[in-house]
């Protein structure tokens, strides 16, 4: 990116950035997430899309999502370098500059917002937009060192997708759409926080405000339990929606029952029991998140498979 | 010191390169893929002109 200045730094050649490095700044983990959810949002609408539009309107989602990662990277990287789990992402690891990463980030922010209403509407476009600015601006650079609540906000930027997808398809927003947004929005921070729980290490050097610290460990505990109940009953509620139907209902059913199992373990338990078999429920409970929100948007999915071949006519 | 036809940069420096020329390549294919889905879509079509009967 930088071939013709010269270099204030001794040239490595073993640290100059390949490709992979490039992509890394697009956090492509929590990019599968978007593509996945953005689909399912784009195929649960009710109306059809043309095949190629609609890979391209995920293509531009996921780019938007990306160019978000690289621009928090940007923010970040003295954070990063903190911590144990971000200390290798590209910037920290001296592969990328910090200005590479933001002119990187800003180039496919325009981009994709821009392809995105070319191709679908300006309405999926617009929440593209908001939602980059979401989190860049009102997450990382505002609320994440400043208050505890960041993980709660900061998830409403990963709840966005499945309504681009969604409005993509149809131009507009339903109850639809608010209710896979909240049910995104509300997984996030039990998710984390129990992250958090056996991760605390991280957060504590890296001086971010999380629950954990700021509050205590008991009081995550307990907006853990608060968050999973109030999880379950909109995962519940929107099986009762045109996305949901038997299969949704049956999923959400059996996680909803597994992930609230594991919030109230984890309330029951305190420091010395978490110690002694070294935070083995809060890890499960951790994995089970995953699970539970690919399960839930996985059964969407087939919802909307079965309504477009008539399966439940 | 003369320069090799295949610099060392050029070696070093390839996968980047072709990653650069593959989603180039993958624009172009993009634009034209959605040119051509818009147009015989009917999304850019003009209304019908209509003719004043005398």
């Amino acid at each position: 990116m930088t071939d013709t200045s010269i270099p204030s730094q001794p040239y490595s050649a073993a640290n100059e950035a390949g490709f992979g490095d490039y992509f890394a700044l697009l956090k492509p983990r929590v990019m599968t997430l978007v593509v996945f959810t953005a689909f399912v949002g784009l195929l649960a609408a009710p109306t059809p899309v043309h095949p190629f539009v609609g890979f391209c309107a995920i293509l531009f989602i996921a780019i938007g999502g990306g160019a978000s990662g690289a621009l928090n990277m940007w923010w970040d990287a003295d954070i990063d370098a903190v911590m144990k789990r971000t200390r290798r992402r590209p910037i920290p690891a001296g592969k990328v500059t910090g200005a590479d990463a933001f002119g990187i980030g800003i180039a496919l922010s325009a981009f994709s917002v821009v392809f995105l209403g070319l191709a679908t509407n300006w309405v999926a476009a617009g929440l593209l937009a908001f939602t980059i600015f979401f989190y860049v601006v009102i997450y990382t650079m505002w609320l994440k060192r400043w208050t505890p609540q960041n993980i709660v906000i900061g998830g409403a930027a990963g709840a966005f997708p499945p309504m681009i997808g969604w409005a993509a398809a149809t131009g507009g927003v339903s109850i639809e759409s608010v209710l896979m947004f909240c049910l995104t929005f509300m997984w996030t921070p039990p998710h984390f926080w129990a992250l958090a729980l056996f991760m605390r290490k991280d957060y504590d050097n890296a001086d971010v405000p999380m629950l954990t610290v700021t509050h205590g460990r008991r009081a995550t505990r307990i907006h853990i339990l608060a968050y999973t109940v109030l999880l379950a009953v909109l995962a519940l509620a929107a099986g009762f929606t045109s996305i949901g139907g038997p299969v949704y209902i049956a999923t959400a059913v059996v996680l909803n029952a597994m992930f609230l199992r594991g919030a109230v373990q984890i309330w029951r338990r305190d420091e010395d029991m978490s110690e002694a078999d070294n935070f083995r429920v809060e890890r499960k409970f951790f994995k089970l998140s995953l699970l539970y929100l690919f399960a839930h948007f996985g059964a969407i999915l087939v919802e909307a498979g079965f309504d477009k071949f008539g399966v439940w006519a | 010191m003369s320069l090799s036809k295949q610099h060392e940069l050029h070696q070093r420096r390839f996968g980047r390169n072709l990653a650069v020329g593959v989603i180039l390549a993958g624009l172009i294919a993009i634009v034209f893929g959605l040119t051509v889905v818009k147009v015989t879509g009917g999304d850019y079509q003009t209304p019908a002109t209509q003719s004043v009967s005398q």
